[in-house]
């Protein structure tokens, strides 16, 4: 099989994937029980008054009707109103994907450029008291949910130093240095438990390198210890690291729901949680199949990478 | 190295960040004044009151950037706005507004009788929420008669049309507005609308032409919080001028310290109201609805779930109305007393009745409170919490419970016991007919009307008015003006002053 027909047959079970997840989604989003027409009206309505606005709402139509006209729509970036506003749900979502994209990507960031050289070191130190007091620390940033790290730091830096703003967002087009002052806490809050996570992986894929053959052959011709990680090993480390990556990102995405919560940051998981609670399931159905999409994109990118990456595995695809 | 110094690099960006963030702090417009920011916690759900239902558009536009003829003052007496003077036909059912010829909208034009007219028939036409609709429905006519005058024409009199017209059902909007008044509102207020970022805040700036009084502040920020606690957070590291209502009055102790905070503690309209299904056999029985009144200890279970906030009132009434009476003590906490109408109603072996209650801050806690309570005096009580969309359809809308706790936040709602169908299942033709007399007559008799209704209402034991919901304002010291009491749906930033 070559390259091109394994990725053919990745792009066909990813498609059927995507498929299948907004089946689902339509599915749950339509079978909670209650009535988005009686939620909109709260305790002023009359029954009459609720049907006729499920009316308007095209909520009476068949199921699989209105889950082709859906789908059809996002077929045309067209993801649908909203039950409340009847706004469409496309811009909305992109005003506030720019929050999460940017907590996301700066989170991932941080986290990679702290987990590396940690990992390293505590690879390379782990027969000595520093080096597992490094490995134990981030066992401890394993352990703290992110929320929970987000409280402290706006307990410390926001209310009792002043240094940093509790919550809320800047755009970096309105004024660049309110934007990184507004993001500091909640991107560390999120990359505080992803750096532990990866800086971990790092640390057991070096110690698996320096038992390799040619890191000793390296070590033999002169290279210093970290000279030699840097040169040899962490080329080699690289894959197994894109890997965990691409999966934390979709850990990332949810801890981004929460840390937006904390930090009332107008990004995507703060317009989902408010939309559940209105049951603006036209709202809420768009952005979860937005999340479900990307996490099974980057799956799929993940792996095609790898394919695309790592001769060994283009040359194990060939064979078989 | 060459990575090291990269990583040292931004390091250095964000400790330079860090300091220009801490340095760029108090902002202070010169001379267009001080600017204040507002926590809240209901965002809108779009910014044309006229189309869209919801507290928060009101809270924000109401009296700000938009006006109306007449308006609440914060003793709840109805004051001129844009209508310098109107006056009553002696049959009660024509007004007629003479309008203030200074007044301007912040486009510079004229606020005249034709944009009134304009206004008024948006507001009567289909574009409208039924809401809005239903507030007009006693109206025959809306007339220019000169440029200053407006002619109004009723159905039948209706004095809560005169106060409807304080609200977000009566504002005047600018003719010569173009934009989605969506998106851009366009008023006569003190303040103009700058711009919504949804999710996040709204920003008002002062009306520079304002015709009267002008803006003390500018900008205007109101931020929204989903959650109670981040907004406490907010204010104390410094980052509101004012919490608008503390929804969590638990949290008070976190701004105990007079010298940074000053709290308001007022009341809100929002009664919590223990509703009793009339359709239930044995709550249609008024000895079982009296016995469970004096089951239970208000005041100990406001203590309990409400931090001690919150004002008894025994009926539909808040005290910011004029026909407010104090009926809390109809029925003072006695379970013996209790136990004895329980008997007379031939249950003393016991009674079962369900609470289902919304999963709403008041709810649960409350329910648990009452029924410990009625297990006192020998009412078993099953508890039942139920997610909002669950409540709205089963308790509100199929009856399916034989009691519920749900606050009704809505200004001057004793009608709700009135209306047909309504989810009690109350229906009382002598209740009724107070009612309608109170609307039609003049304000005395409906003062007189609605006490006696208020009354009637209390010795039915209707419901069980459990307590009101305070209304609790914090902010920095040298805010004054603040309203206590939360009696009209606007914040009304014309009151507040700063002292600098």
């Amino acid at each position: 099989m070559t390259v091109v027909r394994r990725i053919g047959v990745r792009v066909a079970w990813l498609v059927g994937s995507l498929l299948l997840a907004s089946f689902l989604i339509f599915l749950v989003c339509n079978a909670l029980p209650g009535s988005i027409a009686e939620v909109i009206l709260g305790t002023n309505a009359s029954p009459g008054e609720a049907a006729a606005l499920e009316e308007r709402l095209g909520l009476n139509a068949p199921f699989l009707d209105r889950y082709l006209h859906w789908i059809s729509g996002i077929v045309r970036f067209d993801l649908g109103v909203s039950y409340y506003t009847g706004q469409p749900v496309t811009p909305l979502i992109a005003s506030r994907l720019e929050v999460t994209a940017w907590l996301i990507g700066l989170g991932m960031l941080v986290a990679v450029a702290v987990a590396i050289p940690v990992g390293a070191y505590a690879a390379v130190r782990r027969r000595h008291a520093d080096g597992v007091a490094v490995s134990a620390l981030s066992q401890l940033g394993l352990a703290i949910p992110a929320f929970w790290a987000g409280i402290w730091l706006v307990i410390i830096f926001a209310v009792e130093l002043r240094l940093l703003p509790a919550g809320g967002y800047v755009s970096y087009w309105d004024d660049p240095v309110q934007w990184i002052v507004h993001l500091i806490l909640p991107v560390t809050s999120l990359a505080l438990v992803q750096a532990s996570v990866i800086a971990r992986y790092v640390r057991s894929s070096v110690i698996e390198v320096t038992h390799e053959d040619y890191f000793r052959t390296a070590r033999a011709v002169g290279w210093s210890r970290m000279g030699a990680l840097w040169r040899h090993g962490m080329r080699n480390t690289a894959i197994s690291l894109l890997t965990v990556i691409g999966l934390q990102l979709a850990t990332l995405l949810v801890g981004a729901i929460i840390i937006e919560q904390v930090f009332v940051l107008p990004g995507l998981g703060s317009l989902l949680l408010l939309s559940v609670s209105k049951r603006d399931l036209g709202i809420v159905q768009a952005i979860v199949l937005l999340l479900v999409w990307s996490v099974l994109l980057i799956n799929f990118l993940v792996d095609v990478t790898y394919q695309l990456v790592d001769p060994r595995l283009r040359r194990q695809g060939d064979r078989s | 190295m060459r990575r090291s110094r990269s990583l040292l690099g931004m390091l250095l960006v964000v400790a330079i960040a860090l300091t220009l963030g801490a340095c760029s702090r108090p902002q202070k417009e010169p001379g267009g004044g001080r600017e204040l920011t507002v926590g809240a916690t209901t965002e809108p759900a779009g910014l044309d009151m006229v189309t869209v239902a919801g507290a928060g558009t009101p809270f924000v536009l109401l009296y700000n950037v938009y006006e109306t003829l007449v308006k609440l003052d914060n003793e709840g007496a109805i004051k001129p706005l844009l209508a310098s003077e109107w006056s009553q036909s002696p049959d009660r059912l024509t007004y007629t507004f003479t309008l203030d010829p200074q007044a301007r909208f912040a486009s510079g034009a004229p606020v005249n009788a034709e944009a009134v007219v304009k206004s008024f028939e948006r507001a009567r036409s289909d574009v409208a929420t039924a809401t809005t609709r239903s507030k007009w429905a006693v109206v025959k006519t809306v007339e220019a008669a000169g440029d200053h005058t407006v002619v109004v024409k009723l159905s039948q009199p209706s004095n809560q049309w005169l106060y409807d017209l304080t609200g977000p059902y009566g504002i005047v909007t600018d003719p010569t507005a173009t934009g989605d008044l969506n998106t851009t509102p366009a008023g006569s207020g003190p303040y103009k609308f700058v711009k919504w970022e949804p999710g996040s805040s709204i920003e008002l700036e002062a009306n520079k032409g304002y015709w009267g009084t002008p803006a003390r502040f500018s900008p205007v920020f109101f931020r929204y919080y989903a959650d109670p606690n981040t907004m406490n957070t907010a204010m104390l590291s410094g980052q509101l001028d004012i919490i608008s209502n503390l929804t969590a009055p638990q949290s008070i102790g976190q701004f105990s310290d007079s010298s940074k905070y000053t709290i308001h503690e007022g009341v809100t309209q929002g009664e919590v109201v223990l509703g009793f299904n009339h359709r239930t056999t044995a709550l249609s029985d008024v000895r079982v609805r009296q016995a469970i009144n004096y089951a239970i200890d208000r005041s100990a279970l406001v203590d309990s779930v409400w931090g001690g906030k919150g004002k008894l009132i025994g009926s539909m009434v808040p005290p910011t109305d004029p026909w407010f009476e104090d009926l809390s003590q109809t029925y003072p906490y006695d379970p013996a007393k209790a136990k004895q109408l329980l008997a007379e109603a031939g249950l003393s072996s016991g009674l079962t009745l369900r609470l289902r209650v919304p999963s709403l801050p008041y709810g649960p806690t409350s329910a648990r409170f009452i029924a410990a309570q009625l297990q006192a005096v020998g009412i078993k009580v099953e508890v039942d919490e139920l997610e909002w969309a669950r409540w709205l359809d089963q308790v509100y809308g199929k009856h399916d419970y034989d009691m519920t706790i749900v606050a009704h936040v809505e200004p001057r709602d004793m009608s709700a016991f009135a209306a047909d169908g309504n989810y009690w299942g109350y229906a009382n033709k002598d209740y009724n007919a107070l009612l309608k007399q109170a609307d039609e007559g003049t304000q005395d008799e409906q003062t007189a009307k609605l006490k006696e209704a208020a009354k009637m209402l209390a010795d039915d034991a209707a419901a069980d008015w459990l307590f009101l919901l305070p209304n609790i304002v914090v902010t920095t010291p040298e805010i004054s003006g603040v309203s206590p009491n939360q009696i009209s749906l606007s914040f009304d930033l014309t009151t507040l002053a700063a002292r600098s």
